[in-house]
């Protein structure tokens, strides 16, 4: 129960596309040490006990709930929080605009995990349905919205990126 | 007249505040991040009713890293009790000490280098406790004594009683053709915002100055009352305005998070942060709403028209008093609802037991008397063997009956509630809805209910005591103030005092200032500006922000365009009424091609003073206007409440169709279709009353359906965590239907209503009625929510004795 001598452990990760470094208590989870140590306060925590999403990062490409996840499982990795997600002009993304279109969010608190489920779906799966998308984002809570603009948005931006594919 | 249309009143334009939430720049409390700030934790107490005979905090002070650790009793000498609303009031202490009267009350805190360090801290702190009677039974509670009182001052657990009787209510009783009588049971919910109650305070031992950022509002109307608390003055108070990660009413009495972070900071001389965890929020956040029992009565003559109604009302208020009755006075604004009944009775009994105390959710208090109003239309339209919508018709204030009076005294302001049954009606037809077959999937049922309900509007302060006798703080403000400035260049910069807590504050602001400045809302900045900008704003809360803020623009920008005007026609060597305002520039009346634009009649405002007439202070420099917008009709209630004023006559109305598919084997179900026309007077942006329709919708599902708090015989919270608390996901909440009806308010600014909590104060009547429609042959009537699984099997086995 002491923490006189806790032990402390370096660990080096890619955020965003920069190489980041931090020295961490062996129990620091991987949500405060993005909120604190590198104070990209964009990702939220809600619950921290994993049911909320609004920690949700990538992880190597795939979605984490970062309040479950220590600090040190993430040495190494490649991390993708919301403040990724702008363009390289510092513009909106398509998607970050489309959920602005459609009015998928009005607290902004749960969007920035509901961005990156959304990230996660759409790099895999952009022809995804409607109810695709509503099982996909089901594991982020909103308390706003009522998720139908949420979809909306995914929706949207999905049948954007497939007609981009077909085209291209 | 081409930027109004654009722009203006009714256009969906696109949010202010998006840009920053999206891109991970929010301002929420907990992103702040100062120097040297320290971290607080509490010591929630195990027990929910308890004597606290001793604390042991040498193991937790000793802890390397841990600044201070405090008790009730060391608080208690440098800080007085939490606010209250109550008459008499019942003390609530930040930490209690003595007696811990809730599973999760504060016992302790600590405060140390990091939130880790902190935790690590309270679980070295020991106490010892003496158990007393728990008391989680609201009706065991009125004949609670001994160990059992929680405030033993009060003598019992009963903390308030009243009767009263508006209209002749003997008389509709004793005359009726037909007595309805039903009782019910509400559940215990709450607002379960994502982010969780969370504040900083840094205090200035030089200066004895606080600064205070926390995911509170109203921080001009509780500033003063936290000052008081915090022994000091508003001269040494700052509160900062932050993003809010939702609130849905909880926020508006957050008090205890921000008063520790602040009580705290002084004690270390550090900033300090505290930020509830979920387990706190949902145990210890006093954070819970209604949580009552109805026996109610509704009187009917001859020709199926509503005369009388009763309410018997126990309402179980956890262990504290905070919000007093006025989740009752909230209810009483439409307790007769859409349906002329001139005759109304409400006998409350509130009790404290030991679960966390209430605090406003949406609806406040009005849902819950919707609810229980609509089931008893439906009960008598049952019993009646009439159509329950021809009975709702038939009882409907008619459209020349507005402004209606109801029975104790409240206005509602306009309205056409067959338009919006109709246009409800419609919609649901072009979609099917009375087509769907009530066995369309082997093993399911689907069923169809409806309500009609009214939506009170715009806060007024008085229902928080109209039924004390003898209030204490008799409190009838409600303003809200803007301050609008134009710069030399002749953009703007409009100053608001309230926080975004997801309503759209900043895009509201900029939109009706945009309107009514008749400018392209690009040259319109919006400022959230805390305390120190002086001015009232009582912020959001009781779906009132829009309607009030509206009114403040308007007022500073009246102001403000006879300056302009004067400037220009000045500046064209005209009187003044020979020139007219418009577009963005002052125009001669007689000849419109010599016209000078609001950037050139700012830029002289600002910088050639001595152009204009020296003695007369339209001419003053500067352009900046201020206006703080009073409530536009209530009034006080009667000394005796024979009539209690005018309180809340902003008055929407709405009417809901709601389909429910159940799973004949396992009871589970889900709502697959939903119809939800409003009536929120002048619509500023669509989209956005879209959005708190359907948030509010879909949280009527969440407490229709799937949400309660439930504690157990010792008064544990059995569910306090997300995973067992069931706030709906996408998987629970269908596509909704929506469409409009708009019947301006005479009364606020371009005639807007409220439409905050709209979608909440409807859902739940039409979601029971839809349960009652898919067990139709069982003759089901839903008496008690959530209809989960089990509740329902409960219900339907009691109805077919296997």
């Amino acid at each position: 129960m002491t923490n006189e001598k806790q032990e402390t452990t370096a660990i080096t990760l890619t955020v965003n596309g920069e190489t980041m470094s931090g020295v961490v208590e062996p129990r620091m989870l991987l949500s405060d040490f993005i909120r604190q140590d590198l104070q990209l306060t964009g990702t939220h925590v809600g619950c921290e006990h994993g049911v909320c999403g609004a920690c949700t990062i990538l992880i190597d490409g795939v979605s984490v709930r970062s309040c479950l996840t220590f600090a040190v499982q993430a040495e190494g990795c490649r991390i993708e929080t919301v403040e990724g997600l702008l363009e390289r002009d510092g513009k909106l993304s398509p998607l970050q605009q489309a959920f602005s279109d459609h009015h998928a969010l009005q607290c902004g608190f749960c969007t920035p995990g509901l961005l990156m489920t959304a990230t996660e779906l759409l790099r895999t799966r952009p022809g995804a349905s409607r109810d695709d998308i509503r099982d996909a984002i089901s594991g982020n809570l909103c308390r706003c919205t009522g998720y139908q603009t949420i979809i909306d948005a995914i929706f949207d931006m999905g049948t954007r990126l497939l007609a981009e594919e077909k085209s291209a | 007249m081409t930027i109004e249309t654009k722009i203006g009143i009714g256009a969906s334009m696109p949010r202010r505040e998006d840009a920053r939430l999206l891109s991970g720049r929010g301002r929420f409390t907990d992103d702040l991040l100062l120097p040297r700030m320290a971290h607080a934790a509490m010591f929630g107490s195990p027990h929910a009713h308890a004597r606290i005979v001793r604390i042991d905090t040498a193991a937790a002070a000793a802890l390397k890293g841990v600044l201070g650790v405090f008790t009730g009793k060391d608080l208690a000498g440098v800080m007085g009790p939490m606010p209250t609303l109550a008459t008499p009031p019942v003390v609530q202490h930040c930490v209690a000490f003595e007696r811990a009267r809730h599973v999760g009350e504060p016992i302790a805190v600590v405060v140390a280098e990091s939130r880790y360090i902190a935790e690590d801290a309270v679980a070295l702190i020991e106490v010892e406790f003496e158990e007393l009677p728990v008391v989680v039974d609201p009706e065991a509670a009125v004949k609670s004594t001994g160990n059992a009182v929680l405030h033993p001052e009060f003598g019992s657990n009963i903390v308030h009683q009243s009767r009263h009787a508006w209209g002749p209510v003997e008389e509709a009783f004793s005359q009726a053709a037909h007595v309805v009588c039903r009782e019910f049971r509400w559940p215990r919910v709450g607002p379960q915002p994502l982010e969780t109650c969370a504040a900083i305070a840094d205090y200035d031992a030089i200066t004895g100055h606080f600064q205070v950022w926390a995911n509170m509002s109203q921080q001009s109307v509780i500033g003063p009352k936290f000052a008081k608390i915090l022994h000091t003055d508003m001269a040494h108070m700052t509160f900062h305005i932050r993003d809010v990660g939702g609130s849905f009413g909880g926020k508006a009495t957050l008090y205890h998070v921000p008063l520790l972070a602040a009580v705290l900071s002084r004690e270390i001389g550090r900033p300090v942060k505290f930020v509830e965890d979920r387990a706190e929020h949902m145990t210890a956040g006093n954070q819970h709403a209604s949580d009552r029992l109805y026996k109610a009565e509704l009187a009917i003559n001859a020709e199926n028209r509503f005369t009388g109604l009763r309410l018997r009302v126990l309402d179980d208020m956890g262990a504290y008093f905070l919000i007093a009755t006025g989740a009752h006075g909230n209810a009483l604004a439409q307790a007769t609802g859409p349906y002329q009944i001139d005759a109304l009775e409400y006998d409350l009994t509130c009790v404290v037991t030991n679960k966390t105390q209430q605090a406003p959710y949406r609806g406040f208090g009005g849902e819950v008397g919707n609810f229980v109003l609509e089931r008893m239309v439906d009960a008598a339209a049952a019993e009646l063997g009439v159509h329950p919508v021809e009975l709702r018709r038939r009882n409907f204030i008619a459209n020349d009956q507005f402004p209606y009076r109801t029975p104790v005294g409240n206005l509602y302001d306009s309205g056409d509630y067959t338009r919006v049954l109709d246009a409800a009606m419609a919609l649901a037809d072009e979609h099917k809805i009375w087509d769907m077959p009530k066995h369309a999937a082997p093993g399911k049922r689907i069923g169809i209910g409806l309500a009609t309900v009214n939506e009170r509007s715009v806060l007024s302060m008085t229902e928080f005591w109209l039924l004390d006798a003898d209030p204490i703080f008799p409190q009838s403000s409600s303003p809200e103030s803007v301050q609008v400035s134009i710069h030399a260049d002749g953009t703007v910069n409009v100053s608001i005092f309230a926080p975004h807590w997801g309503n759209s504050p900043e895009t509201m602001a900029a939109q009706i200032t945009a309107h009514e400045l008749m400018i392209p809302p690009e040259w319109i900045r919006v400022v959230q500006v805390g305390t120190d900008g002086g001015m009232l704003s009582k912020g959001p809360a009781g779906s009132r922000y829009t309607a009030m803020l509206a009114g403040a623009i308007l007022g500073a920008c009246t102001k403000l365009k006879q300056r302009i005007l004067a400037i220009g026609a000045h500046r064209l060597g005209v009187l003044i009424d020979e020139a007219v305002y418009a577009d963005g520039q002052v125009t001669c009346k007689a000849d419109s091609s010599r016209a000078i634009a609001l950037p050139d009649i700012a830029r002289a405002s600002h910088s050639h003073r001595l152009d204009f007439p020296g003695d007369d202070q339209t001419f003053r420099s500067g352009l900046t206007e201020s206006f703080t917008c009073d409530h536009p009709r209530a009034t006080l209630p009667t000394q005796d409440r024979t009539d209690l004023g005018v309180f809340y006559p902003i008055v929407g109305h709405a009417c809901h169709i709601a389909v429910v598919e159940v799973d004949e084997a396992t009871q589970s179900s889900r709502v697959i279709r939903y119809v939800a026309v409003h009536d929120a007077g002048t619509i500023v942006n669509p989209r956005l009353v879209d959005g708190q329709i359907r948030g509010g919708i879909a949280q009527g599902i969440g407490t229709a359906l799937y949400e309660q708090y439930l504690y157990d015989d010792e008064g544990q919270l059995v569910n306090a965590t997300l995973a067992d608390y069931g706030v709906p996901t996408s998987e629970e909440i269908p596509d909704m239907i929506l469409g409009h009806v708009e019947t301006p308010s005479p009364f606020t600014a371009y005639g807007i209503k409220g439409c905050g909590e709209g979608g909440r104060l409807a859902a739940m009547p039409a979601l029971a009625a839809a349960f009652d429609d898919a067990y139709r042959d069982s003759n089901l009537y839903v008496d008690r929510l959530p209809m989960t699984p089990s509740a329902l099997h409960t219900k339907l086995s009691q109805l077919k004795p296997v």
